[in-house]
């Protein structure tokens, strides 16, 4: 009796230093997304330069929807190139890049789409109805969404070209 | 001059039929900028909203943070009440779009569960140990109690005590 007593303070331990241990490996920022794998919700947004963006009308086309802010430094300020290139890159190909901006003052933003040199579509998520449909809870995010339109990846923080690439050029085969 | 001042009558007319329809249109935007739907409860916006983590916070609710983010949630959060659904049916809008994780409260199923039951199987197991122990002391008791004196020896001791300065 004396003996099984003793053992047990060491034992009950044991789940919680494997508690500790799987706890400590996890990454408390990565939030697994319950939309990959799921269609891709619509939305129209009205751009920086007046134009609609609707998703809807982009069914066909792989889509790269990134949700990004002006205030976002420096993660938004190392992707943006990235995703400029990319979109020069695999425009030919299909590939449509989206920008999202959300939270912002208008001005600020459109100061960093003309730095950046920013050639694809962006658009303020006013009332941030596009944000919440998407799950996001911070910037940057990027959704990659394939030709029938359902999301096929969530990158959290910033894409590089080497992400853009590897992420991308499945959905075009 | 009757001419003129029928015509100054006549446009008098115009001008209160113009106001009347002007405060007519007035009251009709009035009635058409309140929300449509039903009334939302305050209260039960804030009760959802209190359910729900902030995403841009650490350890805050939709209903107690101040960010842009938490606002926007709220406004959601309200005309989705307006537009008839019920909490359960929002709280689920947000759960489809950000997981579990958006809850502040873990759900009572799958792995969770833990959460709710590993508290009360402590306090259980704290519970049976104390029992055991308490059982343990009251029962050793009577078997440590003293052996009755005999005679001779409670005579002795009465004897020392008198002793005793």
């Amino acid at each position: 009796m004396r003996r099984g007593w003793r053992w047990l303070l060491p034992l009950t331990a044991v789940p919680v230093l494997a508690l500790l241990a799987y706890g400590f490996r996890v990454d408390p920022r990565e939030i697994p997304s319950p939309l990959v794998g799921r269609p891709a919700a619509a939305f129209a947004l009205t751009s920086f330069d007046g134009a609609t963006v609707d998703l809807a009308a982009l069914r066909g086309k792989v889509v790269v929807l990134n949700f990004w802010a002006s205030w976002c430094r420096p993660a938004c300020y190392e992707e943006a190139p990235t995703l400029e290139r990319g979109w020069r890159a695999y425009r030919d190909r299909g590939v449509v890049v989206l920008g999202v901006d959300i939270q912002d003052h208008d001005e600020a933003a459109r100061t960093f789409i003309r730095d950046f040199s920013l050639s694809f579509a962006n658009a303020p998520d006013r009332g941030g109805k596009v944000s919440v449909d998407y799950g996001v809870y911070g910037v940057p995010e990027t959704f990659f969404i394939d030709r029938e339109g359902r999301i096929r990846a969530k990158h959290v923080g910033v894409v590089t070209d080497e992400i853009f690439r590897a992420t991308v050029e499945p959905l075009l085969r | 001059m009757a001419c003129n001042g029928g015509a100054s009558e006549r446009r008098v007319g115009v001008r209160t039929v113009v106001l009347v329809l002007a405060l007519l249109a007035l009251v009709a935007t009035g009635a058409a900028a309140q929300p449509p739907g039903p009334r939302v409860d305050e209260e039960q916006v804030y009760d959802v909203a209190s359910q729900l983590r902030c995403v841009v916070c650490q350890n805050l609710s939709v209903a107690d943070s101040p960010s842009e983010m938490a606002s926007q949630m709220r406004v959601i959060v309200r005309e989705r009440l307006a537009a008839g659904q019920t909490p359960a049916q929002v709280r689920q809008y947000f759960v489809e779009r950000y997981g579990d994780w958006i809850l502040l409260l873990p759900p009572r199923r799958g792995f969770t569960l833990l959460v709710w039951l590993a508290p009360l199987a402590a306090v259980i197991v704290g519970v049976a140990i104390v029992a055991v122990l308490v059982v343990r002391w009251t029962r050793r008791r009577p078997t440590t109690a003293p052996p009755p004196l005999d005679r001779a020896m409670s005579e002795r001791i009465r004897r020392e005590l008198e002793q005793e300065p």
